[in-house]
């Protein structure tokens, strides 16, 4: 395809976001990506659709993108998807991808997203850029930004096949409202036998909000000595308010004081809340480099060597059984003078 | 049970990574490898079926010469045999080594391919659904814990505040989270009787790459924060920033 073909067809076609649902509501991730496909349809001229999937009763969220600025969706409701499957809504979402002649899919790089987006992207005969934190045009294309190693070094990529696909890590972009009315459409699809199929699904007995989709995160290390003194951090969690929740390092995931979804770092959860508490944890690389996006950093330590100072926007050379204390304390009193 | 390990040979986790003179990739020399530590879990899980169940252990792996250390690695582990796939680049697009990898394992007869969900180094978390979906295989990805009973599989995945439990039938591939099981050290005897196990070293096959790398940067510098000596009496400072300058609560 010459250079003019292929700017040609993204000046055709649409920007198409999958959206996941999770109990029955829109993930935040996906609201975030709403926002980015808007600010490229701005910039590239393309109109933006959201896909919805699912076994019914879609029709009630039918018209959420539309506060982000998406001025259609698409639904497709089928017995079959009700039951997820990876396999089976990977073979409609690229079926609608085709339809919808999209010249750009999208999706939050959430597990789920980030799984389906790959085998989408074998379905249609084109590649996956995937965990970007953002974009940009330049010249008609758009060019991808995604950590490499962790987070030490940064790479602009950019798809070279039709259509171009990308997965946006939470938090990425910020959820912006801009009401439009939204053109609700529905689509069939071929549902094919699904080869896995997920049959229990189980809720994280601790808490509801994931440590990647928090403003706030309090965040405990091996400081902490004990799952039992866990009390301090949830009490700060508490006064925090509904955006705030609990994360870890991953020696307490692994020595079971915490559980494995809270693991903030390079083989866990990588997290870009506005805030990141770290108490009691040292700042070993591989937990740096989960952090490495959140807007600002409290690091509370004894031992003032500890490298996540260095990372660290405030950080407190203290005992944390008193610095974590008196921080809800003075926050709880913010909140009531307020 | 016949199984398949795809790894890769990453740099390790506390290198410095230094960005080429072309800005397009990076400076290889001075560099630490190890086997990508999701692999390794993969390894280790394919090793305790193979121990219960009897069977073999392929490693597969893509790369030039120096990715034999790590091969010989998960050899000493306790894997049985090896294919290296001959490339003297790994590709950006995970696409192109997945076709490599196809097409050794098409004709393997293997019950379970295992490999790690992504590789620490580009963490693109893509090749375990090619390879299922190129082969019309059921694939679980991120998964945690892995057991088989009366013949099928059972994979838990952790997704952001719930988990599923997947059902699938063999053979199947398995993305493996590093969740999924400690890997093993290798014993000496293990590390002797590596040197005389076979790899059979074999051209790739690289597909076509559509995903391009125009320019590698160092993410910007964080400034330097404040740093308060004075323990719990910094506490209300502290929190009059986060709410004045900050913003944040």
């Amino acid at each position: 395809m010459t250079q003019n073909q292929h700017m040609e067809a993204l000046d055709m076609s649409t920007i198409l976001v999958v959206t996941e649902l999770f109990e029955g509501e829109i993930r935040s991730v996906s609201r975030q990506v709403y926002t980015a496909a808007v600010q490229m349809g701005q910039e590239t001229g393309q109109p933006v659709t959201a896909l919805m999937l699912g076994g019914g009763n879609l029709e009630a969220l039918a018209e959420d993108p539309g506060a982000y600025g998406v001025a259609k969706t698409v639904l497709v409701e089928d017995p079959k998807l009700a039951q997820y499957s990876p396999d089976a809504y990977a073979a409609v979402i690229a079926q609608v991808a085709r339809a919808q002649e999209a010249g750009v899919v999208l999706m939050g790089a959430s597990v789920t997203g980030k799984d389906l987006m790959a085998r989408v992207a074998q379905l249609l005969d084109t590649s996956l850029a995937q965990d970007c934190v953002s974009f940009r045009i330049d010249g008609g294309k758009v060019l991808f930004t995604r950590p490499l190693f962790a987070g030490k070094v940064l790479a602009e990529v950019r798809v070279t096949a039709n259509p171009v696909m990308a997965t946006f890590r939470s938090k990425a972009y910020k959820a912006e409202e801009a009401p439009t009315s939204v053109q609700v459409e529905r689509a069939q699809a071929d549902v094919p036998e699904p080869l896995a199929v997920v049959a229990e699904l189980m809720k994280s007995a601790t808490k509801k909000l994931d440590v990647t989709e928090a403003d706030l995160v309090v965040s405990g290390g091996r400081g902490l000595q004990g799952p039992e003194n866990w009390g301090i951090l949830e009490a700060l969690v508490e006064v925090l308010g509904d955006g705030a929740t609990l994360g870890c390092s991953r020696p307490v995931s692994d020595d079971g004081w915490r559980p494995h979804d809270e693991h903030v770092g390079q083989t866990g959860r990588t997290v870009a809340p506005d805030l990141y508490i770290a108490c009691g944890i040292s700042g070993a690389i591989q937990h740096v480099a989960g952090i490495a996006s959140s807007k600002y950093i409290v690091a509370i330590n004894k031992d003032p060597e500890a490298p996540i100072f260095k990372v660290a926007d405030y950080g407190i050379v203290g005992d944390l059984f008193d610095v974590v204390p008196a921080m809800t304390e003075a926050i709880q009193a913010l909140k009531v003078s307020v | 049970m016949n199984i398949a390990v795809c790894i890769k040979q990453t740099p390790d986790t506390e290198t410095r990574v230094k960005i080429a003179d072309d800005g397009k990739w990076i400076v290889e020399d001075d560099i630490q490898w190890i086997i990508n530590p999701y692999d390794e879990s993969a390894v280790e899980q394919a090793l305790l079926l193979t121990e219960e169940h009897g069977g073999e252990v392929t490693v597969i792996s893509l790369g030039p010469d120096r990715i034999e250390k790590s091969i010989r690695e998960a050899l000493a582990m306790g894997a049985h045999k090896a294919i290296r796939l001959d490339s003297d680049r790994m590709p950006t697009d995970s696409l192109a080594t997945a076709q490599a990898l196809i097409a050794v394992l098409q004709d393997g007869g293997y019950d379970l391919i295992f490999m790690g969900q992504q590789a620490i180094d580009g963490d693109n978390g893509q090749i375990p659904q090619f390879v299922a979906q190129a082969l019309n295989l059921p694939c679980v990805t991120a998964v945690e814990e892995f057991h088989l009973e009366d013949g099928k599989g059972w994979g838990r995945r952790v997704l952001e505040g719930v988990q599923e439990k997947v059902g699938f039938s063999l053979p199947a591939v398995i993305g493996v989270n590093r969740r999924l099981v400690e890997p093993r050290y290798p014993s000496f005897r293990g590390i002797m009787q590596a040197k005389k196990k076979p790899i059979d070293v074999q051209p790739a096959s690289l597909g076509d790459e559509h995903l391009v790398i125009e320019r590698l940067s160092y993410p910007p510098e964080k400034a330097a924060g404040q740093l308060f000596e004075n323990g719990v009496e910094a506490v209300p400072e502290v929190v009059r920033l986060l709410r004045e300058e900050a913003k944040v609560i």
